[in-house]
Parts: C-alpha cells; sequence; structure tokens
C-alpha cells in the first residue's frame, strides 16, 4: 500500500496536468493551439503577412518604378544573377550588362551577356525618386545595381522595357487589397441585410430573400462585365478601383448574408435571446450585442475564404480588359501581356504575375481552413 | 405612489389571444381576467397547452408574432414606477411591442424568469456582464462601477458564493440552480414591482426547486413586489400562491384563494387535478387517479365546456350546450361551470356536497 512505484505515478500526474491544462484553457487558447496543428495554415500566415507588406512597401521594395522603361531591353527574359567571378571566386551577387540584337532567321530579340563589366546587386542603393505613401519623398529601394548602371530584371520585361518584377509588387497593391476591401463591403452589406432579413422577418425577410434569389440567378461574370462594363472609360484608375471593389461586393453579400439570416433565425428563438427581449433590450441591442458574436468566427472564416474569390474575379475582370486599365498595375492588368499564345510562347516570364496570384489564393485558403478549424476547438 | 390604495398593480380584463395558423386559428388565451395586487402572488395553473405562459407573453408583448396576436381585451399596468406615469394606468395590450414604451417597462417593472435557467444566459458575456448590462439600460445614470456593485450585491443576496468571482463566470461555467439565482437576480436588478416566473422551478432538481421558491418568496418579501407564477406543480402553487387560478384551454375556470382552492375546489377539473397528485400517506394498493380522456384538439374546439368531455360531472344537453359563465360561489371563489350555475338545468343536486 505504502510503497507505490513511483514511475507511474509521475506519469498520471503528467497526464492529468495535461489534462487540467486541456480543461481550464480559456477558448482563445483553445482556438490557438487548434490553428497550430494546421500546419499549411500556421505556414500561410507569415507568407500573407509578408506579401501584405510587400504590398504596403512596394515603392521600396520594388527596384524600378511601375512606368520606368528601358529601351534597349525591351521583352528581356529574366536576368541571370551570378556568384561567382569569371575566374569562379564566390563574390557578391551581380550581374553582366545585356545587348539586344535581332535575329534574321527568326525575327526574335536576342540577348547576349557583355562579360567586360560585373555590375554587383547593392542593398538600399538610390534609384528612381519615388514618395513613400505619396508623404514620404525617398530614393533608395531594397535592391538594385546602382544608379546609371545595367538594370537587373528578376522576372524579365515587357514589351516597353519595364521590370515585370516592379511591376508585380506594384501590382500587389491593388490585387491584395481590393481583396480585402470586397469582402469587408460585402460583409458590412450582409450582415446588416442578412440581419435585418432575420431578426425583423415578415414582409421585409420576404422582400430581401426574393432579391437576393434574384441576384444570385443571375451568372456573376456576366453581371460583373454588365456592371463593370457601364463604368465611363474616362474614370481614373482610383475610381475605377473603388468601382471594382464594389461591382464585387454587390455579388458577393448575398450568401453571407443568407448564412447569417438562418443563423438569427435560428438564434432568436433562444432562451436568451427572448430574455433579453424581456429586460427591455432592443432589437439591435439583442443581434448585434449577444447574437451576431455568436457567429463571429464563422463569419470571420468565410470571410477569410471569401478573400482569394474576390482576388481571382478582379484578376479575371482585369484580365479580360473591364476591370483595371493601364497605367493602373493590378496583376490581372499584367497578365493581359499574357492574353496570346505566342507572347507567352517566346516570353513566359510574363506568366510570374500568375505564379502570386496562385500563391495567394493558396495561402487564404489554406489559413482560412486552419481559421475554420480553430473556430470550433471541440470539434474533432 | 398609487392614486387609490385599491388601484391593482396588474389588471388583465377580457383578454383574447388568438395564433392565426395555417391549419386554423388557435384560441389560445379566451376571455381571461385576472387582477393582481401589488405585493401579492397569483398563481397560475394548468396544463401543456392551456394559455397560461400565452397570458404572460402577453403582459410583456412577447407573443410570437405573426401567428399570434392579441385580438381584444386589455391588459393594465398601475402603479408606474416613474412618478409622471402615475396618473392613469398603462395599456400593455395597446402598445407597440416593439417601441420604447414596452422596452421601458421590461425588466424595469415587470420582469420575468424562465423555465430553462440552462438557456437563458447568452453564451458570449459573463453572467455579472449581462446583469449589469439590464441596470444601465434602465438607469442610464448609474456608472460601469455602481452596476457592478448592485450586481455583486444582487449575487450575493441570492445565496451565491463569492460573488465577486461569480460575477466573472460564463454560463456555462455554473450550475442550474446558480444559474436560476443568477436568473431570479438579473430580474431584480431593478426592482420590478412585478415579477412573472413562468415555471422556474420545473427544469430544477427537488431540492433546488425548494431552494429557489424560497429564494423568491424571500425576495418578494424584501422588495414587495407582486408575483405571477405560471406552474403545472399543485405543490409549488400551494407554496407559493395567495391566489390561484386554473385555466383550462384558453380559459380560467376557477379562481380562489389558494387557501380556499385547495380546501374546496369546486370545478370538476382542480377536483380531478388535485386527485391526481401522488398522497404519501394514502393506502398502498391505491391506483393514483388521472383524468381520463385528453385535452381537445386546439383546433376543433367542441361547442359547450371544454372540459365536457372528461368531466365526471357531464350533464347531457348542459354542459355540451353552450360555455358557463364565470359564477362567485362565496366572495372571492368564482367558478366556470354548470353545476354552479344558478340558472342552468340542475339534475345532480347531491354531487356538490
Amino acid at each position: 500500500m505504502t510503497a507505490s512505484p513511483p514511475a507511474p505515478d509521475r506519469a498520471e500526474t503528467a497526464e492529468a496536468r495535461a489534462e487540467e491544462r486541456y480543461y481550464f484553457a480559456s477558448q482563445t487558447t483553445l482556438m490557438w493551439w487548434r490553428f497550430r496543428r494546421h500546419r499549411l495554415a500556421i505556414l500561410s500566415a507569415p507568407v500573407l503577412l509578408l506579401l501584405y507588406l510587400i504590398a504596403a512597401f512596394c515603392e521600396f521594395v520594388a527596384p524600378y518604378g511601375p512606368q520606368e522603361e528601358f529601351k534597349d531591353l525591351l521583352q528581356a527574359p529574366p536576368s541571370r544573377i551570378r556568384l561567382r567571378d569569371a575566374e569562379g571566386r564566390w563574390v557578391r551577387p551581380f550581374v553582366y550588362a545585356r545587348e539586344g540584337a535581332l535575329n534574321r532567321e527568326t525575327f526574335r530579340r536576342e540577348f547576349t551577356e557583355t562579360e567586360d563589366a560585373a555590375y554587383p546587386l547593392f542593398l538600399l542603393p538610390r534609384g528612381s525618386a519615388y514618395e513613400l505613401w505619396g508623404l514620404l519623398p525617398l530614393q533608395r529601394h531594397l535592391f538594385g545595381t546602382g544608379p546609371g548602371n545595367p538594370p537587373v530584371f528578376l522576372f524579365g520585361s515587357d514589351r516597353f522595357g519595364q521590370d515585370v518584377f516592379s511591376r508585380v509588387i506594384y501590382g500587389a497593391r491593388i490585387s491584395l487589397t481590393i481583396g480585402l476591401l470586397g469582402v469587408f463591403l460585402s460583409f458590412v452589406l450582409g450582415m446588416a441585410i442578412g440581419g435585418l432579413s432575420g431578426y425583423v422577418g415578415g414582409i421585409t425577410d420576404e422582400i430581401i430573400q426574393r432579391t437576393i434569389d434574384l441576384l444570385i440567378s443571375i451568372p456573376s461574370y456576366p453581371l460583373w462585365m454588365l456592371l463593370a462594363a457601364s463604368f465611363p472609360q474616362d474614370w481614373d484608375s482610383i475610381k475605377t478601383y473603388f468601382a471594382i471593389t464594389l461591382v464585387l461586393s454587390i455579388v458577393g453579400w448575398a450568401g453571407l448574408a443568407r448564412v447569417v439570416r438562418s443563423k438569427l433565425l435560428a438564434l432568436r428563438e433562444e432562451d436568451f435571446a427572448v430574455a433579453a427581449l424581456v429586460a427591455g433590450a432592443s432589437q439591435w441591442r439583442i443581434v448585434s450585442r449577444h447574437l451576431l458574436p455568436l457567429f463571429l468566427s464563422y463569419i470571420v472564416v468565410s470571410g477569410t475564404l471569401a478573400v482569394p474569390s474576390m482576388i481571382l474575379a478582379e484578376t479575371a475582370l482585369s484580365f479580360i480588359g473591364l476591370g483595371l486599365q493601364p497605367p493602373a498595375v493590378s496583376w490581372g492588368v499584367l497578365l493581359q501581356d499574357a492574353q496570346q499564345i505566342v507572347s507567352v510562347a517566346h516570353h513566359p516570364w510574363l506568366l510570374f504575375p500568375c505564379v502570386f496570384v496562385i500563391l495567394t489564393v493558396l495561402m487564404f485558403n489554406f489559413m482560412g481552413d486552419g481559421l475554420r478549424d480553430a473556430a470550433d476547438p471541440y470539434a474533432q | 405612489m398609487p392614486n387609490s390604495p385599491a388601484a391593482p398593480l396588474l389588471a388583465i380584463q377580457n383578454l383574447q389571444v388568438q395564433f392565426f395558423l395555417q391549419e386554423g386559428v388557435v384560441r389560445a388565451v379566451e376571455d381571461v381576467n385576472l387582477i393582481l395586487q401589488a405585493g401579492r402572488t397569483l398563481g397560475v395553473i394548468g396544463e401543456s397547452g392551456c394559455g397560461k405562459s400565452v397570458t404572460a407573453q402577453s403582459i410583456l408583448r412577447i407573443v410570437p408574432s405573426p401567428p399570434g396576436r392579441i385580438v381584444n381585451g386589455r391588459i393594465l399596468l398601475g402603479q408606474r414606477k416613474r412618478a409622471a406615469d402615475a396618473q392613469s394606468p398603462l395599456d400593455l395590450a395597446g402598445v407597440d411591442p416593439t417601441g420604447a414604451e414596452i422596452r421601458a417597462v421590461r425588466g424595469h417593472e415587470i420582469a420575468m424568469i424562465f423555465q430553462e435557467p440552462m438557456t437563458s444566459f447568452g453564451p458570449m458575456h459573463t453572467v455579472g456582464n449581462q446583469i449589469e448590462e439590464t441596470i444601465l439600460l434602465h438607469q442610464p445614470d448609474a456608472t460601469r462601477a455602481q452596476a457592478r456593485a448592485r450586481t455583486v450585491h444582487l449575487l450575493g443576496q441570492m445565496g451565491i458564493p463569492r460573488p465577486e468571482t461569480i460575477a466573472n463566470a460564463y454560463p456555462h461555467q455554473m450550475s442550474g440552480g446558480m444559474r436560476q439565482r443568477a436568473m431570479i437576480a438579473l430580474a431584480m436588478s431593478c426592482a420590478p414591482s412585478l415579477l412573472i416566473a413562468d415555471e422556474p422551478t420545473t427544469a430544477l432538481d427537488v431540492t433546488v426547486q425548494a431552494q429557489i421558491l424560497e429564494l423568491l418568496t424571500q425576495a418578494q418579501t424584501e422588495s414587495g413586489m407582486a408575483m405571477l407564477f405560471i406552474t403545472h406543480d399543485l405543490g409549488v402553487i400551494a407554496e407559493v400562491a395567495d391566489e390561484v387560478a386554473v385555466m383550462y384551454l384558453g380559459r380560467v375556470v376557477e379562481q380562489a384563494p389558494a387557501a380556499a382552492l385547495f380546501a374546496q375546489p369546486a370545478h370538476p377539473y382542480t377536483r380531478a387535478l388535485l386527485r391526481s397528485i401522488p398522497r404519501i400517506d394514502a393506502a398502498e394498493s391505491r391506483r393514483l387517479e388521472s383524468i381520463k380522456g385528453s385535452v381537445p384538439d386546439p383546433f376543433r374546439v367542441p361547442p359547450g365546456c371544454a372540459f365536457a368531455d372528461r368531466c365526471a360531472d357531464f350533464m347531457p344537453g348542459t354542459c355540451d350546450r353552450a360555455m358557463p359563465a364565470m359564477t362567485a360561489i362565496a366572495a372571492d371563489h368564482q367558478v366556470r361551470c354548470f353545476l354552479y350555475d344558478a340558472t342552468a338545468a340542475r339534475p345532480a343536486e347531491a354531487r356538490l356536497a
């Protein structure tokens, strides 16, 4: 009795402690543990953060301006970044200058590197002047070859000799924010209208539901095209940007409004909703303070999952020429250059914006998946 | 202060509530008259579907609408809290069910507690927060700290140990009895003049039930509020009520002071109800009595007395013809039955004895 073996005892207490830790963990802690278990979600969070940081500081990250043209280097392939010099020694990464010449047989421009001078890559070199967020006049860029030296094109250049990498970075600003803004707008609309429909009920509900029926029965791409085509051609890119966001969210809110409505319909019958009513709370207070927070996690999750479809929609609209127009730069606009099979065959680097679209969409989906798991930490 | 001492706190007059459903119209409450004096307890008893809960919901205007609607009648709330309102009673049946007027009454002058303490608190906020919210809602001048102090005080009064800690607890961390105590604390938070208790002990086990009943009567004596107590448990009614109204299929069939009702039940339905309570002193061999038949289909109520086809004293030709009127058999004892109606044919005189 007295001499019980110590080993299983200790194991037992460790187990008990782990169990205790689980049962006493707060909701937030449980959510975090659950989210942590989703490896891809954990991976996606920093990637997305990085992408948004790049978008926020695009003038600095991009070595060149979005409209900066290099007339000698039209449709040049990506620069070869070399780590060893002619003698095979490890040196600071550098590029050679390139010269383009028309191949008389194929009628394509071909580029040859002139190896007489190496142009090393610098961190924070001076480059073209810009104003960060329209406020801070700066000249330094994240990297580059320095002023006056032959440029470095990570992703090659387009038919105007513009750096594709720089343009992808600039495009991130529009493409990444349009998804967030569009989702935000459609969620505000969806929650307000769905909330109204679900809590007020009656004839209001009927009208809203039939409108949604009508709205979601229209194929979304033609509807977007119709709306996008109705913008005046002379609008500047800022106006078009907000108009596109609005168009995307006008279609996007309907699904969410449905969900909010059905959740509210179920929840408003709950005893605590009646109790709040009986305590003298107004309908607005009951919905906003007691009912909506109950499925906020659900809303956050579907919001995260809705961002990629918004990004894809913007890309698609701009790609077919109904969204943003050059000189505005978004990933969809950049992909317009890749519309012809010839240009894709000869200048495959023009598809680099696609890589970013795919990366972003994937990351958002992983993240949404992780959040969905985390939102209900008790689900097995 | 009341303008005359006789003015009742709450007077329900000819209340008629109907539900307009696809299958037809359900007359949930028919011609109900109830009077509740300040500080008294009125027990309303009846089986499921008799209209007792709908009557209570009508007072606070939370009858689900559509399909429910107050078709007729008045619900007069006298003795208002604010001196400016004290002059004339407010007809609750006539106010906008979503308006500011009824919201000022709810929780402030009339509070309500429910059957299910497990679900009566929202899961998102702490219990303390929800009580504070009610206080701040009706007393906009109060500060958060004052509301907090009152919440902790109330929780302590309701016999909750460590009220400061429990105020920070979420509903799921509390037991059913604790939650019902907290619910009563919430109901008492604005010192209402009337508390509607809709089967507040039904979901609790018997020992907790007794504690909660004691707590309610204690809270009542301390605050002087009136109570409308709805239940189907005759034992509970006997313990708390001053007066009792027995309801059957939407109508009050008997109304009397509690003592009189239990001593001399007049309506055959009341008598049958009392007989169907298991008794600890009964002979072992006796079978528990039950009322034969079942409640009529609410969509097809037969003509005449609704209880007629289940009644032991059924009088053919009388009971199945018309609805009996409320008849006074004592000063404060009324019953809706032809047995006591002098104008009705009365073949079975002897049964009254």
